[in-house]
């Protein structure tokens, strides 16, 4: 497959999207990130893209149905608002990862810092290493796996998205439980996993979700 | 939103290019704060000859300098004056030939440059490439809640080789510089960061170091901060608990550098090897020579 190359030592990030927004290939190389900020933003179609480097800010952000790999860290907002497809990164994600993403696929094969998958609305976010304070901030749909430790206030205002951690969960954020791991829970954590490229034993894994005890859950109680 | 910038060296063969260094990372956040830009550089001795202490200030227009008795550079809106006294008389003798005259730092091995405009132009006014020294620091400044003067930039440094810079705003400020000036701190500005630099140096005074001054700090102050303070020896990282503004550390055997962004620290040498991670929320990180 024909292969396009971007070095951002000498092309803006500005005329890649434009690339990558209209592509004429399935398949790109980024060289020289650097940290620049919205590299690979606003995907649209099935292209790929091996991003060899750091990145910064808003990485992938947008992305609709694209494959984008990241060689090295990335900075906040990692993927926000994804629709679909893959976002894998090889090292570590600032803060904010996977933030209001609706669908697709993110892995993070290092750890994740705070408020990772904040609001999140479907996506599946797969962490090998740990998370920060505050992940599944206001989680709404979708199911995240962390196969560290997760920091204080996970799931914090929870809704209806399913997370599995297998290590140690600091204390847990407001109305967010423990859950019984059951066998449908178990499948879809050996799924996630494996798409993933992850090989842990899904006993090792515990189940946290709402406990549905705020008061927008109580019919009746809302205040606004 | 502004930028931080910090670089202390642990290998000697790197000290001159410590100015280049830093020049190359304040490029790296002037998106985060265009407005102005503060730079400060430790053992600089082509502006403070050893012996010597320096007191970097910001003159008023056409200030004679000659009365000073001292060596005196100029880089923009701020003169470094230089004289083999200490720096408490060398501050003295300022003050006492311009009285409206304000004493942006002091020292026996610190420098501070402040300036309002596009910190790429700033950084050549300052002469920063060609700085020598082991360590340094700069601040790209986005004002929200005081004006954009010289006077306002980053880095505070209120005590001898001292600086403070700050990313975020504090929000019981009013009440701990009440606190301070009921001690007899005496205050330059109605700066929120101002206040954080200040409390720092009432501890160091006290004899604290620059990890135990910080975590009384974290312990005091309220609000969002990421904070970068220098001082003698010591070069250190602190975030508030809810790490709500950013910062990345890189370090290897060469170097310790701290910014708001990774793409500050990408021109570092060694940078690929680096062991890279975010400060923890109210962990504090000290360095020291």
């Amino acid at each position: 497959m024909e292969s396009l190359s971007f070095d951002l030592a000498n092309t803006t990030v500005r005329a890649l999207n434009a690339e990558l927004h209209d592509p004429s290939v399935k398949s790109y190389e980024v060289l020289h990130p650097d940290g620049a900020h919205a590299v690979a933003a606003g995907i649209d179609s099935g292209i790929a893209v091996e991003v060899r480097g750091h990145v910064g800010y808003y990485c992938a952000g947008m992305n609709d149905g694209g494959t984008v790999t990241v060689h090295g860290n990335a900075g906040t907002g990692l993927a926000e608002n994804m629709m679909s497809g893959t976002v894998r990164i090889a090292g570590d994600a600032s803060q904010s990862a996977g933030a209001t993403a609706h669908g697709g696929l993110l892995v993070i094969e290092g750890s994740a810092s705070m408020r990772c998958g904040i609001s999140m609305k479907g996506v599946d976010i797969v962490v090998g290493g740990s998370v920060g304070p505050m992940s599944a901030f206001m989680a709404q749909a979708g199911r995240m796996v962390v196969c560290g430790d997760a920091g204080d206030g996970l799931g914090d205002s929870i809704y209806e998205a399913r997370l599995y951690v297998r290590g140690r969960v600091g204390e847990l954020g407001a109305d967010c439980v423990e859950k019984e791991l059951r066998d449908e829970h178990r499948a879809e954590l050996a799924e996630l996993l494996a798409a993933a490229g992850l090989d842990h034993d899904v006993a090792d894994f515990r189940r946290y979700g709402s406990a549905r005890q705020l008061y927008h859950f109580q019919p009746g109680q809302g205040r606004y | 939103m502004c930028g931080i910038v910090g670089l202390h060296l642990r290998d000697p063969g790197l000290h001159p290019q410590l100015g280049r260094l830093l020049e190359s990372m304040l490029c790296g956040v002037v998106e985060r704060g265009p407005d102005s830009a503060g730079v400060a550089v430790y053992g600089d001795r082509r502006r403070v000859p050893a012996g010597h202490a320096a007191v970097s200030v910001l003159l008023p227009p056409g200030a004679d300098t000659s009365a000073l008795d001292a060596h005196v550079s100029t880089a923009g809106d701020t003169a470094i004056v230089a004289a083999p006294v200490s720096p408490e008389d060398l501050v003295a003798r300022v003050k006492a030939l311009f009285p409206t005259a304000r004493v942006v730092g002091s020292g026996h091995d610190l420098t501070v440059y402040k300036g309002v405009g596009h910190p790429r132009d700033l950084a050549t006014t300052y002469g920063l490439a060609d700085a020598v020294g082991w360590q340094g620091l700069a601040h790209t400044r986005m004002a929200t809640e005081s004006a954009v003067t010289p006077e306002g930039c980053h880095p505070f440094s209120v005590g001898p080789d001292q600086c403070l810079v700050h990313n975020g705003s504090f929000s019981n400020h009013a009440s701990i510089r009440r606190e301070l000036v009921r001690q007899g701190v005496v205050f330059d500005s109605e700066n929120d960061s101002e206040v954080g630099a200040r409390f720092v140096a009432s501890r160091l005074a006290q004899g604290e170091d620059l990890e135990k001054a910080l975590l009384a700090l974290r312990e005091t102050f309220d609000g969002f901060y990421t904070l970068l303070v220098t001082s003698a020896d010591g070069f250190a990282v602190v975030r508030d608990p809810i790490a709500c503004k950013p910062a990345v550390i890189a370090e290897t055997d060469a170097w310790v550098a701290m910014a708001s962004e990774f793409r500050a620290l990408a021109p570092l040498p060694g940078i690929e090897h680096a062991r890279l991670y975010e400060p923890e929320p109210g962990r504090v990180y000290a360095w020291s020579r």
